[in-house]
């Protein structure tokens, strides 16, 4: 019986969760992806970027918190931050849309010219977040650091292993659920949110029943600003906050939207467990799990791990690759054509 | 379009680079002009599956990548210990993926369609997998351990360097060929998001795989198609030709070695830009801007719109993957950590947008224009920032970090005249006709 806990506790610690954690974090990115493409209808190749100026935005002002001596306590200061990194995002995002998107929609372009220019953006934020705060990893972690820490764990349940939850892992979780009860609130039952929907679901419709396309654009400007610079925050905790690999994250961000279905923020979300929990599962050395399940004093020989770590991006590709063959909508029906 | 516009462009381009010589030095005016060559040559393969067919391609990082690992498995001597002490190994293991995947793809084309041919599937290609390991990984153990400060790999096939370039181009063709089967015919954005997966994967095969090219640990000292600059100082014909030219022999070497791999670019640029051309008013091009224009329409005609797409999308990686193999060439060593997707993915895209999309010449003036531009912003950066910053004094934090940063006034730049051509001349500086 303390063998089966041990395992499950041992699986707990090394994949429920930080996968969990990490799907949280793509999910906040898939869903920022997937609204752009069901309102604006383009891939946004920025959205990596944008996320990294959300949050490089926030350690600055946290640092500036931080020297004037505000803190909060066992959170993390970054969380007091994180107010000005959405604004002063919104405020990017509602220019770069005035100063290049809106007149690609004026002119009804195809959606691969956005793409292109999103590409433009997409470079222009990695020379300015490269400017301003550098290419070096930043770590901007304060507050209490484990919720629940290995040691604590054995104490209080007297088993071999222990479990830590990190404090940025759970609170990544906590507000990850707020924000998504958040926006489904607001799509669900708001005038806003359901004009928003409309507008997705039919803009010729929409249009004639006196949606105002513009505002509807702006607003989901708004929200893209928030989900991005809270998934990008809630990343640079939990990890550390480096430029480079913001860009990267484009391609498991993308991998959750597209397996979700494109423009489906329900499916945004799971796509987003699915591929944390196929990256970290996949890349992760069940040995001492099965050893715990197998027979005592047993261990298997070979450290039982399908794929070394550094093939994460494989594992996003690879499932990405099985939805687009197999079923192209993604799981939730998305607006593959 | 007036017809002054390409040779005004061109002569533009040619002032340029002589201005380069002039005011910094010829050295660096022809390392410009030798990467901007191969920057051509990577932006006419993407206009190849853009600008011609309409194929939004964002892994070109792994085509060039695949290219250079040619130039390795090509170029560099054989390790004769560490093909004897796990090589075979390490082929069959490879054999035994290759045929479980294709074992897979033949039972799930073959198996009625019942739950069970799903299952069939994954047991084929679980057991693959399983072979597979028990198979390489005590190749790929022997082989990383023989002298690993220098070897560690197999090496390979000690062949002339310049046959890497074709090879190369053969590298990223067989990549296409998997990439397209699977992603073509799908919309064009998940094209992109594969391609841009693949891209990743490739490099981080480069990165990983030591046996295959020392991964991280790099391969240094490639061969060279052209003479070393050592040879040329120590020969007495050349130093009597370079004081009859009235240079010092290091310089004279240094800018000889330069124009022969100037002149070797030139010529593959030059051949592949003809091929272009005479594809683009062939028949075959009609056909295929009639795809891009069109696809309904041309499939109604009973043109075969993604056996073409999957044809151009092979050829146009290929001109990338000989761009690769080339550029490693010139470096004479491959180094995977320094294959970024802004620099060797991103920066191709502003070159054939800027050029003009649908045009050969674009590609080639974009090519050389944005990769000049790619290099001077730097210099040209730190000036205006030193001006710019002058009145905050020396010393000042403020302004050592702006100066510290100029660097990553390139991506801004980029990003800018990106935006910009793509604004107020979306056709590009030479528009298709």
């Amino acid at each position: 019986m303390t063998d089966i806990l041990n395992a499950l506790v041992t699986l707990a610690n090394y994949v429920i969760v930080p996968a969990t954690a990490y799907g949280a974090q793509l999910a906040l990115g898939a869903l920022g992806v997937t609204l752009i493409y069901g309102i604006l209808r383009f891939s946004n190749f920025a959205h990596g970027d944008t996320m990294a100026f959300g949050t490089m935005v926030t350690i600055l002002v946290t640092w500036g918190l931080q020297a004037a001596g505000i803190t909060l306590g066992p959170l993390p200061t970054a969380l007091l931050a994180l107010p000005f990194g959405i604004a002063a995002t919104a405020l990017l995002l509602l220019l770069t849309d005035r100063a290049v998107y809106r007149f690609y929609r004026r002119q009804r372009a195809k959606p691969i010219i956005f793409l292109i220019a999103s590409m433009g953006i997409m470079f222009v934020l990695n020379g300015v977040v490269r400017i301003i705060i550098g290419v070096d990893d930043q770590y901007f972690a304060d507050g209490e650091r484990f919720l629940i820490s290995v040691r604590t764990f054995r104490d209080l349940t007297g088993l071999e292993e222990g479990l830590a939850i990190r404090s940025t892992q759970a609170l990544t979780v906590v507000v990850a659920v707020i924000a998504v009860a958040a926006l489904f609130w607001f799509l669900n039952r708001t005038r806003t949110g359901k004009s928003m929907r409309a507008y997705s679901d039919n803009e010729d419709l929409a249009l004639l029943s006196g949606i105002d396309p513009e505002r509807v654009v702006r607003i989901t400007w708004l929200i893209v600003a928030a989900l991005a610079t809270i998934a990008g925050v809630l990343y640079g905790l939990d990890k550390s906050f480096k430029p480079g690999t913001y860009f990267q994250l484009l391609l498991p961000i993308f991998a959750s939207a597209i397996v979700g279905g494109l423009g489906s923020p329900v499916g945004a979300i799971l796509g987003g467990f699915v591929v944390a929990f196929s990256e970290v599962g996949v890349t992760y050395a069940f040995r001492r799990v099965v050893g715990y399940l197998g027979p005592a004093d047993w261990q298997p020989e070979g450290l039982l791990q399908l794929l070394s770590t550094d093939y994460k991006f494989a594992v996003s590709f690879a499932i990405l690759l099985i939805v687009l063959l197999f079923r192209p909508t993604g799981i939730m029906k998305g607006k593959a054509l | 379009m007036s017809s002054a516009r390409a040779p005004l462009l061109f002569a533009f381009i040619a002032l340029l680079i002589v201005g380069t010589g002039m005011l910094q030095s010829w050295s660096t005016a022809l390392t410009v002009l030798n990467m901007g060559l191969i920057s051509a040559i990577m932006a006419l393969g993407v206009n190849l599956q853009w600008g011609v067919a309409g194929l939004f391609n964002v892994g070109v990082m792994g085509f060039v990548a695949l290219g250079g690992l040619a130039a390795v498995l090509i170029g560099m001597p054989p390790v004769s210990e560490a093909w004897a002490a796990g090589g075979l190994r390490i082929l069959a293991g490879l054999a035994i993926a290759a045929g479980a995947i294709a074992a897979g793809v033949i039972a799930w084309k073959r198996l009625p369609a019942t739950a069970w041919r799903g299952v069939a599937v994954a047991a084929i290609l679980v057991a693959g997998l399983l072979a597979y390991r028990a198979v390489m990984l005590p190749g790929v153990a022997a082989v990383e351990a023989v002298n690993p400060s220098v070897a560690g790999y197999l090496g390979g096939l000690g062949l002339p360097v310049i046959l890497a370039w074709p090879v190369g181009g053969l590298l990223a063709a067989g990549a296409a060929w998997v990439i397209g089967k699977t992603a073509l015919g799908l919309r064009s954005d998940y094209l992109a998001i594969a391609t841009l997966g693949i891209a990743e994967i490739v490099i981080a095969v480069l990165k990983n795989e030591d046996w295959l090219a020392r991964g991280v640990k790099n391969v240094n000292g490639l061969p060279r198609p052209v003479p070393y600059e050592i040879d040329l100082q120590n020969s007495s014909g050349f130093i009597n030709f370079a004081h009859g030219i009235g240079l010092d022999p290091v310089t004279a070497s240094s800018l000889a070695v330069k124009l022969s791999y100037l002149g070797l670019f030139a010529v593959v640029l030059a051949v592949l830009l003809w091929l272009s051309q005479m594809a683009l008013s062939s028949p075959w091009g009609r056909m295929m801007r009639a795809i891009r224009d069109n696809e309904t329409a041309a499939a109604a005609m009973g043109k075969n719109v993604t056996a073409r797409h999957l044809q151009v999308f092979i050829l146009g990686s290929a001109v990338c993957g000989i761009a690769g193999a080339m550029m490693t060439t010139l470096d004479g060593q491959l180094v995977p950590s320094s294959y970024q997707p802004l620099r060797f993915t991103f920066l191709v895209w502003v070159m054939v947008i800027v050029g003009g999309s649908g045009n050969n010449w674009g590609a080639v003036a974009g090519g050389i224009l944005v990769w000049w531009l790619w290099v001077e912003v730097e210099p040209i950066g730190a000036a205006l920032m030193r001006l710019a910053t002058s009145g905050l004094g020396e010393g000042s934090a403020l302004r050592d970090h702006l100066l510290g940063s100029t660097p990553y006034m390139r991506e801004l730049t980029m990003g800018l005249v990106l935006l910009l051509v793509l604004r107020f001349s979306p056709r590009g500086l030479l528009p298709e006709r």
